[in-house]
């Protein structure tokens, strides 16, 4: 069936689940992305009834490649029991490495390539690779072609004792050398974002996520983690913090730029462990199963920008145009999801959204795509407070506005997140009527 | 299609082992003649050497036919067959050109002194490649030349473990012992065979003497092995308590040789083998062992459905030793208990044990993950939509049993098999819950369930034929030797423990001590003796079987004793609670003393020391007598079953065969006369069923 040209397959999500997303270096601090992955895909599989043998492909997004799982995808399906005749793949698109995932799950079903998909994605902040500075890794690889003890004299001529030292990587852009912080700081900055709206959407975020958490709204989401070798359950995200306030949020020192920095600890996304699947299924086929769909996949878009003035600016390019590609409005949307990698640059997208001067000068439209409404906007939390486990929080999205059609009874619901590199990605979702 | 297929390469003749209609390779007469056959014809041709390797998949031999040894009736021929085998492997030996066995798969008793005949081995490392010499379990000892050859490539010591006990060998540690000269990958052996032939050849190979220095001190001098004889002798005594006469004959023949040359013990190797193959011990074993094959066969496998998944109820010792021998055989599973916490031991259980299994490098840690991930530990029914079978292992209490399947009919699909582990409840009782009665059925684990190969099958009327042959079939599946019974209380195995718990409080209300009791008890052959069983299941699970077998044995004017209830009310549970029949301390797994609180509820620390000859006799016949009721009252469907039961499931001494075999080698006369006069003495708790009565009457035997 593969090759076969074939129009009017519609890509639907079936279901989506994570294991509960922990701050890096507590629930799962012993696991790699490998574990992870193949936690979220056997609760995936239990959980939703699929026959594993069923599934056409697995995807999954990463970002912190280990070199051990590079095909993370590949190495957490079998671990997770997924016959190995499923073909997997990873795919790798910084914090938006997970759409990646489900947007080639809906090409393939689209294109008729497949009609079952797993996407998902699996990231460990808690075990990233710390490597040897390179004068030793070349030393190194050079010693592998030594014959005699004689050679292993001549490996410490030109090595210093700094040499000796691991190098533990930044998380800064490559092309430009600043980190996300700092270029978030110098957005918001640009667009007049206050500290304290920034910490109140901070302080928003964490709320909105406690009472999701403890009302029972993630519950469809969340599937239990059990960790081995104790055994120990994680059935909770231990991100948010319950009993932030505005006092304690303003107490806090700017993390990237100071002393006139904006961008704290408390108003950016912390580094988090996590996984996130989902089954994406040809309509018919999933009928044909007696499932019933969540929510149609519509249409997606992926756009960049210049990495250093706007770095995490992405949403604000990607949302009027899937917009326009379903000749729709900010209006017709019931549900947002928006990926919070700082409060300063969610609030700095809308508004660049709701401003017509930015419309102008950079989509080259008349008039701005208008105000997204704060109470449609991450009502169950976001990545400030449930976490950012960059390979795994797309899945989470497009999971959450689905289940959200439902709870809260919309029709359209649109996802949009930024990423490293200037990129950034939307989606819309309809909800299934069946 | 003959069984030795003959090339050759290279000027090497591979011989090729493939036994016409035959899953694997086992030693025969053919086989035996084959060989004859081989050697007289290239004795005299200029070849450089032999290779014997397998056609079989994953076997090389899996030992000597054991029918053959059925048919030969008289000691004299058994012992002529070994002789006949022995003299044959000593030609093998001593062939003038080099013989190289090739061995992937297993390689078992016969097949394995084949191979050590042979000049050099060379072995896959394929986790289906094992070596063993298994015939004490049989009663008999390796009779072609095993008890010669093996303590002469691994040590004495080592040599000595390995037959005493049949245990296996595999690849890496036969390797290292020197079983084999050389382990490669499977594709690699006949190069690597051809290869040891011309090494031979040239005089390049010698066998290294891989024995740890304490052993190679110890084995050097008379001394040094005869202390070692005299501890394996002793240790033998202490582990069978004179029962299986295998163990000594075997230390004998391997001492034989040693003191006085591999001729003389091959001699006294063909000598005994004859005698014991006559034992009835040995003819019991044996009998079992067909019988155990046969209970891994499903005579009604095309009527069983296909199970994928499977969803435990109960994630305590039962659920999680269920859902190991699940999902180690292939099954997906679901373990559901309150809260995903108590679920989650229940994998924990399973993870540990795969672990172990990583740290021995019998499997690599990817296996254990895939494996573990077979398990979801949940709190609820999710997941439940597609599962095909429900065993529910929670506390025995028919109302939460009941509960438990309205529960699930809720969710699973209309084809699901509802299975309950219980051990006594009657399973039609449970089943009056059930929307679909048809699709209830009893799997009757035992506990450690990873570790006891029985699975009961209980069927009620109402059972449908598909649904017991599946519940049969995953039971194989799970590596389990299967017996199907119908349903009442306590079902067969569980019904046959009762009478026989019961006699030992009662001898205990006698005065018996508990040290004794257990004694004697294991000195008849049983593993562990009534008391430390009590402790084991639980006196609590005791208490709560008396009372669901209340109505059947007051019904045959039985009383039975009350005192586990008075026990257990008095808080003695047994090991859980460490407050037992024996004390319970720190350091577990010593020896443990008996716990003299016990005796108030049995008149007191002042015990008398009564004949253990009678005490013996009451206890096993009180079983004895009560599976033949089982069989008269139609809740066993076959004597096979009973005698597979009792041994599988309570330990019943293997080398008397079963309560059927039993009594078909006492006499069912004599069983009668005896439950006769204890029934005169003791009351109608030893009225002889009718069927026993019978079959003494008519002369008939339960196996004819």
């Amino acid at each position: 069936m593969e090759n076969t040209p074939a129009a009017g397959f519609t890509a639907v999500i079936v279901d989506g689940v994570r294991i509960p997303f922990q701050r890096s270096g507590t629930g799962y601090h012993n696991l790699s992305s490998y574990d992870l992955g193949r936690m979220v895909l056997e609760g995936l599989i239990v959980r939703s009834e699929i026959e594993p043998d069923q599934i056409d492909r697995v995807i999954m997004g990463n970002v912190i490649q280990d070199v051990n799982t590079s095909n993370v995808a590949r190495e957490s399906a079998l671990g997770a029991g997924i016959p190995n005749s499923v073909p997997a793949f990873t795919v790798s698109m910084a914090c938006i490495s997970s759409n990646q995932a489900v947007t080639s799950a809906v090409d393939l079903i689209r294109t008729g390539q497949a009609k079952i998909v797993v996407a998902g994605g699996t990231e460990t902040m808690s075990d990233i690779p710390i490597r040897l500075r390179k004068n030793l890794r070349q030393k190194l690889l050079e010693a592998r072609k030594y014959k005699s003890p004689k050679d292993w004299l001549s490996f410490f001529k030109g090595v210093s004792p700094y040499d000796l030292l691991p190098e533990v990587p930044s998380i800064s852009e490559y092309s430009t050398g600043e980190t996300m912080g700092e270029s978030c700081d110098r957005m918001a900055a640009r667009f007049g974002v206050s500290r304290e709206e920034q910490d109140a959407f901070a302080l928003r975020s964490h709320q909105l996520a406690f009472k999701a958490s403890y009302d029972g709204l993630l519950e469809d989401e969340l599937i239990p983690a059990v960790v081995p070798p104790d055994f120990d359950t994680v059935v909770r995200d231990n991100v948010f913090r319950e009993d932030t306030s505005m006092e304690k949020l303003s107490k806090l020192s700017p993390a990237f730029i100071k002393p006139h920095g904006t961008v704290t600890a408390g108003n950016s996304s912390a580094f988090t462990d996590g996984a996130s699947a989902s089954v994406i299924m040809e309509e018919k086929t999933a009928r044909d199963l007696g499932l019933t769909p969540k929510a149609y996949l519509r249409s997606y878009t992926y756009v960049s920008q210049d990495p250093c003035e706007e770095l995490l600016l992405g949403p604000a390019y990607a949302i009027p145009k899937v917009l326009d590609n379903m000749g729709i409005s900010l209006n017709d949307i019931d549900i947002f999801e928006l990926h919070e990698a700082f409060a300063g640059q969610v609030l700095t997208v809308l508004k660049a959204l709701n401003s017509d001067t930015f419309a102008r000068a950079n989509l080259n439209r008349s008039k701005k795509t208008g105000e997204i409404p704060l109470e449609k906007l991450n009502t169950w939390g976001g990545s400030l407070s449930l976490g950012h486990p960059f390979g795994a929080t797309g899945t989470r999205l497009v999971t959450t506005a689905a289940n959200r059609l439902h709870k809260e009874d919309g029709t359209l619901a649109l996802i949009s997140a930024c990423a490293a590199g200037g990129q950034g990605h939307a989606m819309i979702l309809e909800r299934y009527a069946g | 299609m003959s069984y030795l297929n003959i090339e050759k390469e290279d000027n090497i003749v591979i011989v090729t082992l493939n036994q016409p209609e035959a899953k694997v390779n086992t030693l025969n007469e053919e086989l035996i003649q084959g060989f004859r056959l081989l050697l007289d014809k290239y004795e005299k041709l200029s070849i450089d050497g032999i290779i014997l390797t397998s056609g079989k998949e994953n076997n090389f031999i899996a030992g000597a036919d054991v029918e053959m040894l059925k048919n030969k009736k008289a000691p004299e021929e058994i012992e002529e067959l070994s002789r006949t085998g022995n003299a044959l492997l000593t030609r093998l030996e001593n062939f003038n050109k080099p013989v190289v066995a090739a061995i992937n798969g297993s390689c078992i008793g016969g097949g394995n002194e084949v191979a050590m005949a042979c000049h050099y081995r060379v072995a896959s490392d394929s986790s289906r490649t094992v070596f063993s010499q298994p015939e004490v379990n049989l009663g008999l000892l390796p009779g072609g030349g095993g008890t010669q050859r093996l303590p002469r490539l691994i040590g004495l010591q080592n040599a000595l473990t390995y037959l005493l006990t049949g245990k296996n060998i595999y690849p890496r540690q036969a390797y290292k012992m020197g079983l084999i000269d050389e382990l490669v990958h499977k594709d690699a052996l006949l190069t690597a065979a051809k290869e040891a032939v011309v090494n031979i050849n040239s005089r390049s190979f010698k066998r290294k003497d891989k024995r740890s220095l304490v052993h190679k001190l110890a084995e050097r001098t008379p001394a040094g092995r005869k202390l070692i004889f005299s501890q394996a002798r002793k240790h033998a005594r202490s582990k069978t308590r004179d029962n299986f006469p295998a163990p000594s004959k075997i230390i004998d023949c391997v001492e034989e040789g040693y003191e006085n040359g591999i001729k003389a013990g091959l001699e006294m190797e063909s000598k005994y083998f004859g005698e014991l193959a006559a034992t009835p011990e040995s003819k019991a074993l044996v009998n079992l062992f067909f019988a155990m094959q046969g209970a891994k066969k499903n005579p009604e496998k095309e009527k069983a459905r296909d199970i994928q998944k499977i969803g435990v109820i109960g994630a305590g010792l039962m659920g999680s030793g269920i859902v190991d021998v699940s999902v180690n055989n292939g099954y997906r599973a679901l373990l559901k208990d309150q809260t995903v916490k108590q679920a989650a031991k229940g994998e924990r259980v399973v993870w540990q044990n795969l672990e172990s299994k990583v740290n021995k490098g019998i499997i690599s840690a990817f296996k254990r993950d895939v494996i573990s991930s077979m398990i979801t530990p949940t709190d609820s029914y999710s997941g439940f939509r597609s599962v095909e079978l429900v065993i529910e292992a929670v506390f025995e209490d028919l109302e939460l049993k009941q509960q438990i399947i309205k529960e699930v009919e809720k969710v699973v699909p209309e084809a699901c098999i509802i299975a309950s582990n219980t051990s006594s409840l009657p399973i039609a009782k449970i089943a009056e819950a059930s929307g679909r009665p048809g699709q209830v059925v009893g799997m009757h684990y035992f506990s450690p369930v990873q570790k006891m190969p029985l699975l009961e099958v209980v069927e009620t009327k109402q059972t449908e034929p598909w649904v017991t042959a599946t519940a049969r079939q995953v039971g194989i599946n799970q590596g389990k030797h299967v017996i199907t019974v119908n349903d009442g209380p306590g079902f067969y195995t569980t019904r046959i423990l009762a009478p026989f718990m019961n006699e030992a409080l009662i001898l205990l209300e006698e005065g018996i001590s508990i040290e004794k009791l257990d004694s004697d008890i294991q000195d008849f052959g049983f593993p562990v003796g009534p008391a430390a069983l009590f402790d084991e299941v639980g006196i609590d699970v005791a208490a709560h079987i008396t009372d669901v077998l209340n109505p059947l044995f007051s019904g045959r004017g039985i009383k039975p004793d009350n005192k586990s209830k008075e026990l257990f009310e008095a808080g003695f549970k047994g090991r859980k609670n460490k407050k037992g029949f024996y004390i319970y301390g720190e350091g577990s797994g010593k020896k443990k003393d008996p716990n003299p609180d016990v005796y108030r509820f049995f008149g007191g620390e002042e015990r008398s020391e009564p004949d253990s000859g009678s005490v013996q006799s009451r206890m096993a016949l009180a079983m004895i007598n009560e599976a033949a009721w089982c069989l008269q009252d139609e809740i066993l469907q076959n004597p096979t079953d009973g005698d597979l039961g009792a041994v599988l499931g309570l330990g019943f001494p293997p080398f008397l065969g079963g309560p059927f075999r039993y009594i078909d080698r006492m006499g069912a006369g004599k069983i009668v006369d005896r439950l006769e006069r204890f029934e005169q003495e003791l009351g109608p708790r030893f009225t002889p069923a009718q069927i026993l009565k019978d079959y003494a009457s008519a002369g008939k035997l339960f196996y004819s």
